[in-house]
């Protein structure tokens, strides 16, 4: 992006400091509002899937790794909050947490592995792998196969948010999301995301200056793991199931999706993003495997006239960093 | 639901697939050894498809799948609606699929050279979704059935086992192209020129080839090998608009424990694999669906850049 030369780089940086408080606190209000004008479960559906598809911005935007396999995340996150809910009776933030734990480790192991390698190589090794998680999915006694788990309880976050309010049940999600949202923008301009976007740069003179470029992308990596388990737990209790579409390919492809449409790299990009797939897919439910045709086409026309997606537009037009 | 199960055939001889730890019948095995073989002849030419790809636009064919079952597809139409046979189909079915490849190159990925190779893979994904949506809108989710062609029906019978005729084309055939490949890419004059644009276009443009039409076709040669296969695969399993889509993430896996771009190294590894998968399913059938996967972490720990693969 060229930068306007009469602007000083301090300039610049106190006023993108400023355009994402502002963004931040629109975020807040229209979150806040939006029940009033739209089906709230479909919010919270797509608050969740906002913050999934920030979690992978994570990796592509800022560290240009393009995970083809981030459903495992979401799913597995997905599928042991709901057991952890159900069977084992855990109160929903526990549950959460043991989700997001199983995520985590899981990132850990096939991050170690991926993370040797870049480009489309590791498109490849982390579709493989969340094939794999997904065929254990398949097989695993707990998920219970075909028909996933069912029924999953709300119950009462903390002891006292009892979450099968919906106004509760909202106001947890959206401070999930939120949560979730500052600690990726938290990494992303903290010194780790600087180092990281160094690395993106130019590896070799990272490692050169003596940044261990592995280990900064293997922490990117189970971050990016995390926060996609933590949306995908808080997907579970939302909807009160989990089943094998969460952890399937084409969650991994929605995702990518939703990035590209709303801009990877920047902030508010995934989640505009993930508002549009979302309501894409509400809207055109009835016109049935059209929306796989229309997604697609959407992919297809992004890649080729719209790369820097519909944030990353604006952000150039306006030359702002959203 | 990915697997094709064990045929008429070896039910006759009375095997049963055996669960771990119990006695391995010598039928099952030999049974699933041969299931190994097909499902290694299908990732085979696959993954020969994606790495010739690779070798000369470096890009992963994400559309390899759809092309796959378009292949697949092209049969049954031209069986259906212009009622030619097997035989012609498979000289016709790649020659149409690699001529759509040929134009989808032009078309778009053409407009993405020069750019991150991501964007490419990131088109080619989109491509696959239409092309799958398109299909699953006009014939459902389930298959329609092909018939095994009259010459090859019926089966050999080997005294330890039967074996089915079609099965055995489908190895022979298999192993005749993808070995026929091999041998153009390594050793005519053409392949020198192929091998020659994926290591310096420019310079290989400077001697008056036309570099660009050879990308197009070299694309369009690697999708009718999937185009191939499909055709292959139409009497085996039924032509479902979702069979591309099942087996690609384990060509995928093929492709990176053989190594990226390695002609021979992906025929080798499709056809082990293939029989490693069968023989999972003998002695430890839970695994059978992942042992791929698991190969390929192993492998990528030892040797990151594949068995066959250079270091990038």
């Amino acid at each position: 992006m060229d930068i306007d030369a009469s602007v000083s780089p301090a300039d610049l940086a106190s006023q993108d400091r400023r355009v994402n408080a502002l963004a931040f606190a629109i975020m807040v209000v229209l979150i806040a509002i939006a029940p009033f004008f739209a089906y709230p479960f479909f919010v919270m559906q797509a608050m969740c899937l906002a913050l999934f598809a920030c979690a992978f911005n994570l990796l592509i935007g800022y560290a240009n790794l393009l995970s083809l396999g981030h459903a495992m995340f979401f799913g597995l996150a997905s599928y042991v909050c709901a057991h952890a809910a159900k069977v084992w009776g855990l109160e929903p933030v526990s549950a959460i947490a043991v989700g997001v734990a199983a995520s985590a480790v899981l990132g850990f192991v096939t991050g170690a592995l991926a993370i040797r390698s870049a480009g489309i190589y590791f498109a490849m090794i982390t579709m493989a792998f969340s094939q794999m998680v997904f065929f254990f999915c398949v097989e695993a006694p707990f998920t219970h196969g075909e028909d996933g788990i069912q029924g999953v309880p709300q119950g009462r976050a903390l002891g006292f948010i009892d979450l099968s309010n919906p106004w509760m049940l909202y106001g947890f999600v959206a401070v999930v999301f939120l949560f979730g949202f500052l600690v990726l923008q938290r990494a992303v301009n903290s010194p780790f995301g600087e180092i990281l976007k160094a690395i993106r740069e130019n590896e070799p003179r990272a490692v050169s200056l003596g940044y261990r470029a592995v280990q900064y992308k293997l922490a990117a990596f189970v971050l990016s793991a995390v926060i996609a388990g933590l949306a995908g737990a808080t997907k579970a209790l939302v909807v009160q199931n989990a089943s094998l579409t969460d952890v399937s390919f084409s969650t991994s492809g929605e995702v990518v999706l939703m990035t590209l449409v709303g801009g990877m790299g920047t902030f508010y990009g995934p989640v505009v993003g993930a508002l549009i797939v979302v309501a894409m897919q509400n809207y055109l439910a009835e016109f049935g495997e059209w929306v796989t045709v229309i997604q697609g086409v959407v992919f297809v026309a992004c890649v080729l006239a719209f790369r820097r997606g519909i944030v990353g537009e604006l952000a150039a037009r306006a030359r702002l960093s959203l | 639901m990915r697997r094709w199960g064990c045929d008429d055939a070896y039910r006759a001889t009375g095997a049963a697939v055996n669960l771990f730890g119990h006695a391995i019948s010598m039928p099952a095995l030999y049974g699933q050894l041969l299931i190994g073989l097909i499902n290694g002849s299908f990732y085979a030419l696959l993954s020969l498809g994606l790495a010739v790809i690779f070798g000369m636009l470096t890009i992963v064919n994400f559309a390899h799948g759809a092309f796959y079952m378009m292949g697949a597809f092209a049969a049954y139409f031209l069986l259906q609606y212009v009622g030619l046979s097997y035989w012609f189909a498979l000289i016709l079915a790649p020659l149409i699929v690699g001529v759509i490849g040929a134009v989808v190159e032009g078309l778009f990925l053409k407009r993405l050279a020069g750019f991150d190779p991501l964007y490419s893979l990131l088109l080619t994904f989109g491509l696959a979704l239409i092309i799958q949506g398109l299909f699953q809108n006009y014939y459902g989710a389930s298959g329609m059935p092909y018939a095994i062609p009259k010459p090859l029906t019926g089966a050999y019978n080997l005294g330890f086992m039967f074996l089915p005729v079609y099965r055995a084309w489908v190895i022979v055939a298999s192993a005749v192209v993808c070995f026929g490949t091999w041998l153009v890419i390594e050793k005519t004059k053409l392949g020198a020129y192929l091998r020659a644009a994926t290591e310096n276009p420019t310079m290989v443009r400077a001697f008056g080839i036309n570099v660009p039409r050879m990308v197009t076709l070299t694309y369009g040669f690697g999708v009718a090998l999937a185009a191939f296969a499909g055709v292959l695969a139409a009497p085996i399993n039924q032509v479902r608009p979702g069979m591309g889509a099942d087996i690609i993430a384990v060509v995928f896996a093929v492709v990176v424990i053989g190594g990226m771009g390695s002609i021979l190294g992906s025929i080798v590894t499709g056809f082990a694999l293939g029989v490693v998968e069968g023989l999972t399913k003998v002695f430890y059938p839970e695994a059978s669906n992942t042992v791929v996967f698991v190969i390929m972490a192993i492998v990528l720990l030892i040797r990151p850049t594949g068995l066959f693969g250079r270091a990038a």
